[in-house]
Formats: structure tokens, C-alpha cells, sequence
């Protein structure tokens, strides 16, 4: 007698869904023991990691804060996924959207006008859209396959970045370090919590998560996008346009990425610096995995990959963890996702003897 | 009345218990945070403040508890770890790099009663100080050594962005280099990235195609000393003591000490009279030196560079005294005038010899 898996008669819904939770639990447990092994009080470690964050206002709205990029870029990335359209540029098109934005910060902002900051707004998701719009015409005219020029593209827009940080936009009181001014205030995000970091970006990205919903669930274009995804040849038959569902995704992924880069610019940051993003666009790749590739399942995603980021900080502060440690239950989680989803096309039986 | 009696029999108790907890209180070890850009490490930037982050620890041993925070991000991510140090008790905060400078700024605008210190630095506050080195004074010395061992005349230089720190060292080299051989020149190659191994091997690779015979770097990895041991030229480390990834050809490497600095600013934290400043120490303070040499060098160098050294630290030697050209020839200090501080800290050219741009 032994176990074997064998294939489902169709995926399970409850396993789909159960897979993340089981996978946050076994990872957690895994966490666990790496904390005794290192010598540290285990469930103390978990209860920083998971827990302290959460238990402030202040933790909350960090929590916001950095889960509102990852959120937004992960959105466009999976509503690209469903029509088999791999968006790997989300950094890239982040840094335009900051670039976009900044730039109409710079040029307008200080002098009191009501529009700067919509204009900025409308700036960056002109600029993420743009950079995204790069790689859906070398696709449909070129045929040119989109992991490679999204990923290529990454580097061109920091590159671009950093030539205008280090010359036209740079400091001119800042010692000919590379960094734009500080935004004057009525180009900045307006905080949402008194005391608190948390901007009005963070409302924009919830607001994307039932707008993104209804456009996949709801909306023929989202039936369009899925069909020519999982299904190119009915596509075809239906007369479902496949470059148009490559523009339609990458253009909205880019706009939606640029939008999280202007937020950045115009929120935490408040100015523009050779780097805008610490790899938000790559890790929001994960995010749209971990979170099933619908909007909802990325809104709980993002704030558990932003809860990961502040406990490992946490842990640092107050328990001398190393870094790695957190590293590690970060791994972990991917690794028991990976091997829990198996369980959703397929399912353990018993090995009896007359299958033998 | 029992009531009362109780409580009035309770109340000295009482008073003890809470004397006893003043007590506690007061003999709480002061704490003090570290923000690090970089993994710790065994060598470079960050591995030298945690070197003096373990001296404050050794030096005050129960009177202080240190913590740390590494590979934080330049950048948004900063204000959030800066923050939650002060929030967690921390009376004195080091941000040891360049980015966290605005983010430093609004958590110490926060945090009036807790200091900060921030490394490289131009934006100071009542409790906000700034601190770096003249890391430019011993890289005029290595400067010499490469002057001296190089063969071809070519300098290969590794280096992470142009700004005016980079710009100085590079400078600082050039100098030394032509003073003792007037043909010197540096090919310089930007990584735009203080930690990238990859990138700085490939880069020390290149420079070592194009005929440079001594490497030199101003990125935080080892990865050029270890290039060059491999191919057989001589280097100079940066941050730390490298000798041990490059046991051949590895002559010395400006290395940083913020061990006293780090140990005094905590003192007087405790005691009371910590007022904020800018701290730019040179080769005189003993927070830039150069590291231990390797065996295999010629003793009429170190001799040299022994007596170059004593010239930097009695202020003889300054090296940013003219006359200095550009790259294009133009005289940038006459003869006779030497640059203030001011203009060292916004160098935005090459000396004459440099090639490649800013």
C-alpha cells in the first residue's frame, strides 16, 4: 500500500483557495523551528513577525502603504496573465509613471494650482501606459515576445531615470547629488491618517481591486481576455482579436504600474532618486500568483507579502534576527505554495494492489 | 477602617515598589540603532559601521543595548525603519548611508527628543548631526603606490556613481599618481550600484582588457581585488582591510574607522552633552587610514608613503592644492590656492588625466 497522486476530474475550487492558507501555515510552522534552531523564543518571533505590525495604527497604515505598489502593479500583471500576456516590465513601467509624474511636479508644482496634482496623477498612468504600449507594438507588429522586451525595457526606463536625476532635473542646491528636489506640498499625495504616511494612492489601489473584478468577471471584454487566454483557437473562430487583447493588457498593466510609480514619487518619497522602486515591480509577479490571479485574492496577497516586509524589519529591531531569517520564511512560502498547489489538479489515493 | 488601615499599610510598600522600578528604569541600558544599506558581510561599508556598532557594544559594555537594521533599501523604505527605532526606545540613531538623508530629516522633525546621526550627509538639525571621512586624503596615497607599480601608466577604476564623493577619490588618485609619474592616467567605469559583485567583476575585467595594471574600486564588494589577484595586477581595496581576497596583489585599502567616533557620540549621548554638528574626519583623526600592506612591497614605497602619510596628517600636504587642471586642460586651482570644503563636497570634475565622463 502506498500513496500516489492522481489527476482530479477537475481542479478543486476548495484547494485553489485553501492552498495559500495552508501554504502561509506551513510556512509559518517552518518558521517556527528555523527561529528555535537559531536559539530564539519561537512563538515570540511569530508574534513579531506576523502579529506586531498589525497591532498599532501606525503599523496599520505602514502595512497600507507598502502593500498600495504591490497592489497595483500585481492587479495589471495577472489581468494580463489571464490572456497569456507576461508582463515582466512592471518596474520599468513604475519608474516611467514616477518620471512622468515628477516631471509635471517639477515644472508646476509650488504654485498653489489646484491641477498639479491630478495632472500628475494622469501623468503617471500616461507614462506607465506608454512604456507598456512600447512592448505591445513590437509584439503585434514585430512579433517580438513580450518577457524579453518587458524585461529589457526595466533597465531603459531606470536608465532614463537616472540620466535625469544625475543631469537636467537634478538638485541644483544639492551638492550635484543625483536626486530631483523635494516636491513642493501641493504636489504631494494627501495623507489619509493624521501622523501617518498612508496617502490617498492606497484609496486608488482599492478602488482598482472591484473595478479589475468586474472587468474579468463581469464585462466582455474580461470574457474576451480569458478566452483568448486559455483558449486561442476559439478565440480565433470567435473573432476575438488576440493583438488587441495584447495591447489592451499591457497598455492597462503599464497604466496601473505608472500609476503606483507616481504614488511613490508623490507619497513616500517626495522627489525622484535614481531608484523609485526597491523591486515592487518583480515582487508584485509573485503577489498575482500568490493571490490566485484574481483581484480580491492580490488584495489579501499584497498585505501579506507588505506583512512579511515590516515583521522582518520588526524582527531586526527588536530581536536582533538576522535578516536572512526572514528571507527564509519568505522562501518557505513560495516553496509550500508551489508544492500545495499540486493538490489542486491532483489529489493523494491509495496505491491498492489491482492498480498494480 | 480596615480598608483604610490596609491602604495605609500598603502605601509605604507601595512607594518602595515604585522606587524600586525608578531604580530599574534609570539603569536601563541607553539604546542606540543602526541603519545599514547593505548585507553586513565579512568586508566593506556596511561591515565597517557594524565593526564600530561591536566596539560601542565592547567599550559600554550593560550601559547600552544596540540593535541594527541591514539591507535597507535607500529610499521610501528607510523613513518606515528609521521610525520604528525611535519607536522602539532607540535615543540615538546612525544612518549610516547617503539616501536615507531626506527620510532621516522628517523621522528627526517626528522624534524631537531622539538624536540622529546621518553618515555623508548635508542636512543637519538641532538633533540631527552629519558625519563622514576624507576618504580622498588616503586615496591621494594609493595613488603613489598605483603611480609606482603600474607599468602600462593605466588605472582601472571601478567606481559606483558620479557623485562628488566618488569624483573626489578619483581625483585624489590622479593626484597622487602624477605626482610621482607624470603619464599616469584612470579609465573609469560606473556601475550605477554601491553593491553589484557581477557587474563590478565584469567592469574590472574590462578595464584589465583595455591595459590598466592596477584596479582600484569605490563599490562595497570584493569583487575587483579578487579580479585582480586572478589576472595577476596589482590592487587597493575600499572600506575594509581586503588583503585576505587578494593575498598577492592587494597593497593596502582605504579603510574607515567609526569605532571612536561612534563610541564618543554615544558617551556624550548619555552624559548629556551631545549637540549636533558636521564631522568630516581625515587622516589626523584616524577615522580614514590605510590598511595594513602587503608583504610583497617594495620597502623605498612604504617608506614613501610613510613619509606622505605624516605630510597629510601635520596638514603639509593638502590634497586639493593647486595647481589642478580639468580634463580639458583648463587650470580648475591656481597654484598657490587649495579648495575649501564647501567646493570638495560639490566636486563635479575629472583632474586631467581621467578619462570618461562625470
Amino acid at each position: 500500500m502506498r500513496l500516489r497522486l492522481e489527476a482530479r476530474p477537475e481542479p478543486s475550487r476548495a484547494m485553489l483557495w485553501l492552498s495559500p492558507l495552508l501554504a502561509a501555515l506551513l510556512a509559518a510552522a517552518g518558521g517556527g523551528v528555523v527561529f528555535a534552531l537559531l536559539g530564539y523564543d519561537p512563538w515570540a518571533a511569530l508574534g513579531m513577525l506576523f502579529l506586531a505590525p498589525l497591532s498599532s495604527l501606525d503599523g496599520l497604515t505602514e502595512l497600507g502603504l507598502k502593500a498600495t505598489p504591490l497592489l497595483l502593479c500585481a492587479l495589471g500583471i495577472a489581468i494580463g496573465v489571464r490572456a497569456n500576456v507576461w508582463n515582466i516590465g512592471a518596474e520599468g513601467q513604475l519608474t516611467m509613471g514616477a518620471i512622468a509624474g515628477g516631471g509635471v511636479a517639477l515644472a508646476f508644482g509650488g504654485a498653489g494650482h489646484w491641477w498639479v496634482l491630478p495632472l500628475m496623477l494622469l501623468a503617471g498612468v500616461a507614462g506607465g501606459a506608454a512604456w507598456g504600449a512600447l512592448p505591445a507594438l513590437l509584439r503585434t507588429r514585430f512579433n517580438a515576445h513580450e518577457i524579453l522586451t518587458t524585461l529589457m525595457l526595466n533597465y531603459v526606463a531606470i536608465q532614463i531615470l537616472g540620466w535625469l536625476v544625475h543631469g537636467p532635473w537634478i538638485d541644483p542646491e544639492g551638492f550635484n547629488f543625483p536626486q530631483t528636489r523635494m516636491f513642493e506640498a501641493d504636489a504631494l499625495l494627501p495623507v489619509l491618517v493624521e501622523g501617518s504616511r498612508l496617502h490617498a494612492g492606497f484609496l486608488l489601489a482599492l478602488l482598482a481591486v472591484p473595478l479589475g473584478w468586474l472587468l474579468l468577471a463581469r464585462t466582455v471584454t474580461g470574457f474576451r481576455l480569458r478566452t483568448v487566454g486559455q483558449a486561442p483557437a476559439a478565440a480565433r473562430y470567435a473573432g476575438f482579436s488576440a493583438s488587441g487583447a495584447v495591447w489592451f493588457s499591457l497598455v492597462l498593466s503599464g497604466a496601473l504600474a505608472g500609476l503606483a510609480g507616481v504614488s511613490e514619487a508623490a507619497g513616500p518619497v517626495g522627489q525622484l532618486q535614481p531608484s523609485m522602486s526597491p523591486g515592487y515591480g518583480f515582487a508584485a509577479i509573485i503577489v498575482a500568483f500568490l493571490g490566485r490571479l484574481n483581484p480580491v485574492g492580490i488584495l489579501f496577497a499584497s498585505l501579506l507579502m507588505a506583512l512579511l516586509y515590516l515583521g522582518g524589519e520588526q524582527l531586526q529591531v527588536s530581536m536582533q534576527l538576522p535578516l536572512a531569517a526572514t528571507g527564509t520564511i519568505q522562501g518557505m512560502l513560495l516553496f509550500f505554495l508551489l508544492a500545495t498547489d499540486v493538490f489542486i489538479d491532483q489529489r493523494l489515493v491509495l496505491a491498492e494492489a489491482r492498480h498494480a | 477602617m480596615t480598608l483604610h488601615r490596609r491602604s495605609l499599610l500598603a502605601a509605604p510598600a507601595l512607594l518602595g515598589a515604585a522606587a524600586l522600578t525608578h531604580g530599574a528604569a534609570a539603569a536601563d541600558p541607553f539604546k542606540v540603532g543602526f541603519v545599514y544599506v547593505s548585507p553586513i558581510g565579512d568586508a566593506g561599508w556596511t561591515f565597517q559601521h557594524e565593526l564600530g556598532r561591536r566596539a560601542v557594544e565592547a567599550a559600554l559594555g550593560d550601559a547600552v543595548k544596540t540593535s541594527y537594521v541591514e539591507n535597507v533599501p535607500e529610499g521610501a523604505d528607510a523613513e518606515r525603519v528609521i521610525r520604528r527605532l525611535a519607536q522602539d526606545g532607540n535615543q540615538l540613531i546612525f544612518a549610516t548611508s547617503f539616501g536615507y538623508m531626506n527620510q532621516t530629516e522628517r523621522v528627526a522633525k517626528a522624534f524631537p527628543k531622539v538624536k540622529f546621526e546621518h553618515a555623508t550627509g548635508y542636512k543637519r538639525a538641532v538633533n540631527l548631526a552629519t558625519y563622514s571621512g576624507r576618504y580622498y586624503e588616503p586615496r591621494y596615497l594609493t595613488g603613489i603606490i598605483a603611480g609606482r607599480l603600474s607599468k602600462s601608466g593605466v588605472i582601472g577604476y571601478v567606481a559606483a556613481f558620479p557623485i562628488p564623493e566618488v569624483i573626489q577619490g578619483i581625483n585624489a588618485v590622479m593626484l597622487g599618481a602624477r605626482s610621482v609619474n607624470p603619464n599616469a592616467t584612470i579609465k573609469v567605469v560606473f556601475t550605477s550600484s554601491w553593491y553589484d559583485p557581477g557587474r563590478e567583476r565584469a567592469a574590472a575585467d574590462t578595464l584589465v582588457a583595455q591595459g590598466a595594471d592596477y584596479l582600484t574600486q569605490h563599490t562595497d564588494s570584493t569583487a575587483v581585488v579578487q579580479a585582480a589577484e586572478e589576472k595577476g595586477v596589482w590592487c587597493s581595496g575600499y572600506d575594509s582591510d581586503m588583503l585576505k581576497y587578494a593575498p598577492k596583489t592587494h597593497t593596502t585599502a582605504v579603510e574607515m574607522h567609526w569605532d571612536d567616533y561612534y563610541i564618543d557620540r554615544v558617551k556624550q549621548a548619555i552624559a548629556g552633552t551631545w549637540t549636533s554638528g558636521d564631522v568630516w574626519g581625515g587622516m589626523a583623526s584616524g577615522m580614514v587610514r590605510l590598511s595594513r600592506f602587503n608583504p610583497n612591497l617594495p620597502a623605498p614605497l612604504l617608506g614613501e608613503v610613510a613619509a606622505k602619510t605624516e605630510e597629510i596628517k601635520s596638514g603639509k600636504l593638502v590634497v586639493f592644492s593647486g595647481p589642478i587642471k580639468d580634463q580639458s586642460g583648463a587650470v580648475k586651482v591656481p597654484a598657490g590656492k587649495a579648495l575649501t570644503d564647501p567646493e570638495i563636497l560639490s566636486m563635479n570634475w575629472f583632474a586631467e588625466g581621467v578619462q570618461g565622463k562625470v
